[in-house]
């Protein structure tokens, strides 16, 4: 083996060179086998391989929707053009009922899943680390998670009434679960060795949960929170369907309602857009971000090699 | 944690002579009717000393270090590693890689008690210690192999227990790294004083390493013989000298295991 009589006859020098020879081949060794840091995609492969491709998919689906529409398989009063619902769109903004609703749905979503995040996560931590707890209430939690939220809403009306409570408890009900099992699993998911290695180092209870598994269990919890969004938007948009009226904030989904009333395709269209647009944009500007970060600080996005 | 440094200061002549470990009877069943996997281990570790466990997979050298450690409890027999207790590292670095170099050191001193103030300097001088000192700010994910496995001896180091076991953390190494690594430990084991109870299957390694070589039986497992190095001279993975007590005792481990053919 050549490499092993280089080093040996290193060795036959006096100690002080044995030593630099050992610090160079270390230093040697440590930045071969260290990545290379990859700098950060530039602009135009950004825009090629990011920006470009969905807008093309969103492209050829107006297209085919203008391409339904000269069919004439419907009478255009029940399925607007591209055209009109444009048209509609600009005059929501115009008498600004798009950013009045918009900003109604979007704080309601927020609080309620700011408010579904604080308790789900003591409660996974508590529901995981007691095993009873684990035993008994885990399965009734992947329960909650498939009985669609709305299913909740007459409930709702009949305690709550017409009022944002029965909103908040729409939303609370759809993502507490989501968020509660994305922990859960991520706990699961911690490898045996890094409690180990928590034991070892002397982590009591709470430092375990502290330092080792709520870290290690990040990338799980993230993904939980980021369906938790989707769930409590989901949740909220068909309470506003269909709690309308009274003193009521009006949001996205009671717009939607309305389109529907006047029958107005090209209102409802509006509608669902902009629901699809807030959703997409919050996933973008922060899940997308905030999961990105989490993954590539550990080595665990595609872009890291190692 | 000063109070009982004091102590043992005061108490150094008696330290001296005083193992600092020592094992006697050790037994280890994991099933009450089962096979011992462990049996009358009796073992005196003096203090700074350098001992290699040596012994084919399977033998329970792992167990016997994971009894030293504490979490696993021997079933007979009496073991006692000091009261500050011993250090372990594994064979996988097990670094946190949600956390840099650096902070996975800080974590090993908070987790100790070590006040905020001096995490941070004492982090870099055990980065010093195992030479990256450069690295600090790295993630885990952004060092090699070799590099991940001395972040987990400066975090073993950073214990402060004046016994370290390791159980073969370079088997994963290349030949080169690993050689390195023989350089950096030994250097580290004379710079720190530190009580080593290194497990390996590989007896060049062991030579290489120990100032005692122990060799364990498998099925049950016991020291069945032992050799004391010669630490004087320079001891390179391919010297003569190294290679002829290395072939000396992978015949008595070639005897051993074949007992188990039949």
């Amino acid at each position: 083996m050549p490499p092993e009589t280089s080093i040996g006859t290193a060795a036959a020098t006096t100690g002080a060179t044995t030593r630099d020879d050992a610090r160079d081949l270390e230093s040697g060794l440590d930045a071969l086998q260290t990545d290379r840091t990859l700098g950060p995609r530039t602009w135009s492969d950004r825009l090629r391989w990011s920006v470009l491709p969905p807008m093309l998919a969103v492209l050829v689906l107006v297209a085919l929707w203008q391409l339904v529409v000269w069919s004439g398989v419907r009478p255009s009063y029940t399925l607007a053009s591209p055209q009109d619902v444009w048209t509609t769109l600009r005059s929501l903004f115009a008498d600004h009922t798009a950013l009045t609703a918009i900003a109604t749905s979007v704080e309601r979503g927020v609080i309620g899943f700011v408010v579904a995040v604080l308790i789900a996560t003591p409660l996974a931590v508590l529901i995981s680390r007691v095993r009873l707890l684990r035993a008994s209430v885990g399965p009734l939690i992947t329960g909650l998670q498939v009985l669609p939220s709305v299913a909740w809403v007459p409930a709702a009306i009949l305690w709550f009434g017409v009022s944002d409570a029965t909103m908040y408890f729409v939303i609370l009900l759809g993502a507490v679960p989501s968020i509660i099992n994305g922990l859960l699993s991520g706990v699961d998911q911690v490898p045996p060795l890094f409690r180990r290695v928590g034991t070892v180092l002397g982590a009591g209870r709470w430092q375990m949960v502290r330092h080792v598994i709520l870290p290690a269990a990040m990338p799980g919890y993230v993904a939980g929170l980021r369906q938790g969004w989707a769930f409590s938007w989901r949740s909220l948009m068909a309470a506003e369907l269909i709690v309308v009226g009274g003193r009521l904030g009006f949001g996205l989904g009671a717009l939607l309602d309305q389109g529907r009333q006047l029958s107005d395709t090209s209102v409802v269209i509006a509608a669902i857009l902009l629901i699809l647009v807030v959703g997409i944009a919050v996933e973008l500007l922060f899940f997308a971000p905030l999961e990105r970060r989490i993954l590539r600080s550990r080595g665990l996005a595609a872009d890291t090699t190692r | 944690m000063s109070v009982d440094r004091e102590v043992s200061v005061d108490s150094a002549s008696e330290r001296r002579t005083a193992p600092a470990v020592r094992l006697s009877g050790v037994g280890k069943r994991f099933t009450t009717d089962g096979a011992p996997v462990l049996d009358g281990i009796d073992l005196a570790i003096a203090p700074g000393e350098f001992v290699c466990l040596l012994g084919a997979s399977g033998c329970g050298k792992s167990t016997l270090l994971s009894i030293m450690a504490g979490p696993e409890p021997a079933t007979s027999g009496s073991v006692d590693v000091g009261r500050e207790g011993a250090a372990l590292m594994f064979q996988e670095p097990a670094l946190f890689p949600w956390l840099t170099a650096g902070a996975n050191i800080e974590l090993a001193l908070r987790l100790r008690g070590v006040p905020a103030s001096g995490r941070r300097a004492r982090a870099g001088e055990l980065l010093d210690l195992v030479r990256l000192g450069g690295a600090g700010d790295k993630r885990v994910h952004e060092l090699s192999g070799g590099m991940r496995q001395r972040v987990a001896l400066a975090r073993s180091l950073a214990q402060e227990r004046p016994v370290l076991l390791m159980d073969e953390p370079f088997a994963a190494l290349d030949a080169i790294t690993r050689d390195l690594l023989h350089d950096e430990l030994e250097r580290i084991w004379r710079e720190t004083g530190r009580t080593i109870v290194f497990v390996t299957h590989n007896v060049r390694e062991a030579v290489r390493l120990g100032e005692r070589v122990l060799l364990m039986s498998s099925r049950p497992g016991r020291i069945v013989r032992e050799w004391r190095v010669d630490t004087s001279g320079q001891r390179r993975i391919g010297a003569p000298e190294v290679a002829a007590l290395a072939d000396e005792i992978t015949n008595d481990l070639r005897t051993e295991i074949r007992r188990h053919a039949a």
